[in-house]
């Protein structure tokens, strides 16, 4: 048995474009310990942060998780655009193909389910219990485990760049090229790993917020009464939680296959691929709605409070948002109408896709009627919301196209396709979560985000895509399918592309304004302080309680009449003099320990993942082990919660009240 | 006044845009936009009603967007502001029943076309039919034309006004088979058969790639579909006949199937019963002979 498995020097970088990515990141970790270590952060960042089971606190973790990735996926969309801008005809570009194809895989991963997943659970952890009246979620400790599969999931993700390699296979590894005959490397290996101990991550935190959502509301709060964002993030976890299993189940298929020399998926022996390519959509479509619903729940929050008036149509919100979430499991096989099914399955599935046009429509037309007769103020938020709408519907409208089969027989996998959907997930889901950024930071830390670098980053960020992308729609229309490496002079694609990569360069600016936005804004965080944790005069509970929150969110857990729950509390009549009762009377509060394990096993999940990647055999039982061990430790473990005495929330609470 | 220079303004980008768009696209195929076939014409008709019937509700939507968030923006004061309005039955029902419209337009659209455009329908037409049967390889393209006994590597002749029956299948990972300007795609797929069928109007050449990403050699896995007049193809057929080069299974596996990409070959016969033998490969147990139909996906 080989100590090191099939790993072997040769799997380390020579390449000098992976040796300088490989340099960079580590002189990147190198520089952030010697920060740390030289701030004495280190106990700090153990105590207050890694191991915190704050929901507000594992939020913010998985935003910076977000952040960080979407600087990777980013580079790695710079790097394509400037291979197809520059490799034309005899040029073969900078990048060979057996790079470029791990680039392009790479990059669809990581931006969905690093960037994408990360910006939305981490959005939910901030808002969810808040908006629903509660101290935390369900299950604390298991959201930090959640947190920490992802990250770990990231991290094989990013070794493989410098040990080994990524799979050259398109973002969904489709079979048979991802089979052992065709893809011997450890590059397909990383990619099941890395998805499949983030997707165990999500499969938790989709069981974590559905309990939280229906167990821990305020009183008052009936599920018609619950913010929309509450009702779409409910949908959303319901979708992962049906759909992430299949994910799970497929990647551990198509890793059989690879290990043991099973045939599941392979052409021969009585395999088949297309049923990996049936299971994979069954999970990735649902998986587009799992994104972008919380995203329309943010469009739902934002609207009312700039254009200061109440939702319209709440109601109709909802049923909109439940019909989505049931349509999203019977149109999977619009990806791949090319496979030759009958006119009557292909029919069948392009109707019932055009089928969620209609509440998705009904929803854009409620968000314009809760415009109309308003008092909007531009606020960057409301931006991101107009630049939205202004953007999705043309996205939707692309897809609806491609749902017409004989359509997407001229436009499946060209880039067409690729521009229609960023255009439905830059316009949607990216606008979402930066409007929700924007709108939930002063909440986060207490300040607002400068609006000056938000309204820059916001103009990139829309012409950019435009630049970006209407120039992919017109060559994809020309016959340019998708991951090609080079092209010819003639096929006249090449001015395109040259606008497409420039469109990047606007992006970018817009990402870097996005940085300088941070830094300015925590630079003047005690001029633009938030002292009443209202700053934009608020409708739903969490701007009730102070930013940044106590730990345990709310010192009294508020009651509540309807729907606008802290507006009526603001503006109302007094509907409760018992809830409100003045001087206020403070009970002890149970608040969840913070813990190390959720670190341990994911630390043991990476091991198990990277030695399975390299068939490190004697290692494997021992991550496995390690993980079943740690489970266990917290299983005997009964002290897992400390009581914060009345006084004390007393003190805090009156500290707070003094600063107002 | 001032709309008017707008409307002038807009009007000049518009058509400087267009004159930019028409330059750089002068002398190159337009793909999907240039049709020559029977097939691709319809569909792009198809795409061209379908978008125009979706941007009827589209730009009023952002027209609407963009004109409220003008009017009621904050600082415009003479607005008038409803800050409890968010129920009107009426408006709601006006707006279920829109796009209930035009998805109820664009599923019987999509019915009838997914129908009339089926890939494996074949075309009427008053000459016979040419079955031209098709392996996707790493990273090459083979064509098999059963009846005439000869087979070449990336690029085909085909008549036109006559149907063309395509029956695909891979040798390779999945790659799917794409002649923009004749017909939309369609799966290559190892062990299975899939079929196009397509009629090409006018005499040239059109591109084919494959549009499914199947390895390193993706990039260059392209063909040229050469469709000429129905004298000029036989002439062709015969010439290809008369010269000296067959495609023996040995030959087959020696030198198309391992990965390379490669200029184009010409075979004047074919092993029998290759095709079947290539596709029936991925099939168990090894040598049963099965029917060709009963191996069709559908």
């Amino acid at each position: 048995m080989n100590l090191f498995g099939n790993l072997t020097l040769a799997a380390f970088p020579h390449d000098p474009l992976i040796v300088a990515a490989t340099v960079l990141m580590v002189a990147v970790i190198i520089s952030v310990a010697a920060i740390l270590t030289y701030t004495k952060r280190w106990i700090w960042l153990w105590n207050n942060w890694l191991t915190s089971v704050d929901h507000k606190r594992i939020g913010i973790m998985y935003l910076v998780f977000a952040g960080i990735m979407l600087l990777r996926g980013f580079i790695d969309a710079l790097m394509m655009r400037a291979q197809l801008a520059v490799a034309v005809g005899a040029n073969p570009g900078f990048l060979p193909p057996d790079h470029y194809d791990q680039i392009f895989t790479a990059h669809g991963v990581i931006m969905i389910f690093f960037v994408a997943m990360p910006l939305m659970f981490g959005l939910i952890n901030i808002a969810t219990p808040l908006m629903i009246g509660a101290r935390d979620v369900a299950f604390p400790f298991i959201n930090n485990v959640s947190l920490w599969l992802s990250v770990v999931g990231a991290l094989l993700l990013n070794v493989s760049l410098s040990i080994g390699e990524f799979a050259r296979t398109g973002w969904l590894a489709y079979p048979p090229l991802s089979e052992m005959a065709y893809s011997p490397g450890v590059g397909v290996d990383y990619y099941i790993w890395a998805i499949q101990i983030a997707g165990i991550g999500t499969l938790l935190s989709g069981i974590n917020f559905i309990v939280t959502i229906i167990k821990m509301r305020a009183p008052g709060m009936t599920l018609m009464r619950m913010p929309v964002f509450v009702w779409t993030t409910l949908c959303s976890m319901i979708l992962v939680v049906i759909s992430f299993p299949i994910l799970t189940v497929t990647l551990a298929l198509l890793f059989l296959d690879r290990f043991y020399g099973m045939h599941f998926f392979t052409p021969e022996f009585g395999g088949n691929p297309m049923m990996y390519i049936n299971l994979i959509w069954a999970w990735g479509h649902p998986e587009v709605y799992i994104l972008v619903l919380p995203a329309f729940g943010i469009f739902s929050e934002v609207v009312p409070v700039f254009a200061r008036k109440k939702l319209f149509g709440y109601t109709t919100m909802i049923w909109a948002t439940i019909a989505i979430t049931f349509f999203s499991f019977i149109v999977w096989v619009h990806h791949f109408f090319t496979m030759g099914a009958g006119a009557n399955v292909n029919a069948f599935f392009g109707i019932a896709t055009m089928i969620i046009a209609i509440p998705t429509g009904v929803k854009i037309f409620n968000w314009l009627f809760t415009m109309y007769r308003g008092r909007i103020s531009f606020t960057s938020p409301m931006l991101w919301t107009i630049g939205f709408m202004c953007t999705f519907t043309f996205g939707g409208m692309t897809g609806v196209l491609m749902a017409i089969p004989a359509a997407d027989f001229q436009l499946h996998n060209s880039l067409f396709l690729i521009a229609h959907f960023h255009n439905t997930i830059i316009g949607g889901v990216i606008f979402g979560y930066f409007a929700g950024i924007a709108y939930w930071w002063p909440k986060m830390f207490g300040y607002r985000l400068n609006e000056k670098y938000g309204v820059y980053a916001f103009w990139c960020w829309i012409i950019g895509f435009f630049v970006a992308f209407v120039p992919l729609y017109i060559v994809g229309l020309m016959g340019m399918t998708r991951r090609l490496n080079h092209y010819e002079v003639s096929t006249g694609w090449h001015p395109f592309l040259l606008v497409s990569a420039c469109g990047a360069l606007i992006i970018l600016a817009g990402i870097v304004f996005q940085v300088v936005q941070i830094v300015v804004s925590m630079r003047q965080r005690h001029h633009t302080r938030d002292t009443t944790g209202d700053p934009w005069d608020g409708r739903t509970l969490e701007w009730s309680t102070s930013s940044p929150p106590p730990l345990y969110n709310f010192a009294q857990i508020p009651t509540v009449h309807g729907r606008h729950a802290f507006w009526d509390m603001k503006y109302g009549p007094t509907f409760d003099e018992v809830s409100e009762s003045h001087p206020p009377k403070y009970q002890d509060i149970h608040i969840p320990k913070n813990t190390p394990i959720g670190v341990f096993i994911a630390a043991f999940a990476f091991i198990f993942g990277f030695a399975i990647v390299w068939h490190i055999m004697w290692l494997v039982p021992i991550a496995l082990v390690g993980i079943v061990g740690s489970v266990l430790a917290r299983s005997y473990n009964h002290e897992t919660e400390y009581v914060l005495s009345a006084e004390e929330v007393e003190q805090i609470e009156s500290r707070r009240h003094n600063t107002i | 006044m001032k709309t008017g220079f707008k409307i002038v303004g807009m009007a000049m980008v518009l058509a400087g845009v267009s004159y930019v768009l028409y330059h750089l696209t002068l002398g190159h195929t337009l793909g999907v936009l240039a049709p020559q076939g029977r097939v691709a014409k319809e569909e792009l008709t198809l795409i061209i009603i379908s978008t125009v019937l979706m941007l009827t509700v589209v730009l009023p939507v952002v027209g609407m967007t963009l004109g409220f968030a003008w009017k009621y923006r904050a600082s415009n004061t003479s607005s008038i502001y409803r800050p409890n309005w968010s129920n009107n039955t009426a408006l709601e029902i006006i707006w279920w029943v829109i796009p209930i419209l035009i998805i109820c337009i664009l599923g019987a659209i999509t019915w009838a076309s997914s129908h009339d455009l089926d890939p494996y329908r074949t075309l009427e037409s008053n000459n016979t039919p040419i079955t031209i049967q098709v392996v996707a390889l790493n990273w090459k393209w083979l064509f098999i034309y059963p009846q005439e006994g000869i087979a070449t590597v990336n690029y085909a002749d085909i008549p036109i006004d006559t149907p063309i029956t395509f029956q695909i299948t891979a040798d390779a990972p999945m790659n799917s088979f794409w002649i923009p300007q004749l017909a939309g795609q369609i799966y290559a797929m190892p062990g299975m058969q899939t079929q196009l069928n397509i009629l090409a109007d006018t005499i040239g050449e059109y591109h084919g790639a494959s549009a499914n990403f199947s390895g390193e050699g993706f990039s260059d896995m392209k063909f040229l579909v050469h469709a000429v007049s129905k004298s000029d193809y036989d002439t062709w057929v015969s010439v290809m006949q008369l010269s000296n080069n067959s495609l023996s299974s040995q030959k087959y596996f020696t030198e198309l199937f391992p990965n390379s990409v490669m200029t184009t070959r010409a075979y004047s016969s074919i092993a029998p019963n290759l095709y079947t033998t290539i596709m029936s490969k991925y099939m168990l147990p090894q040598n049963t002979k099965q029917s060709i139909d009963g191996i069709h996906m559908q």
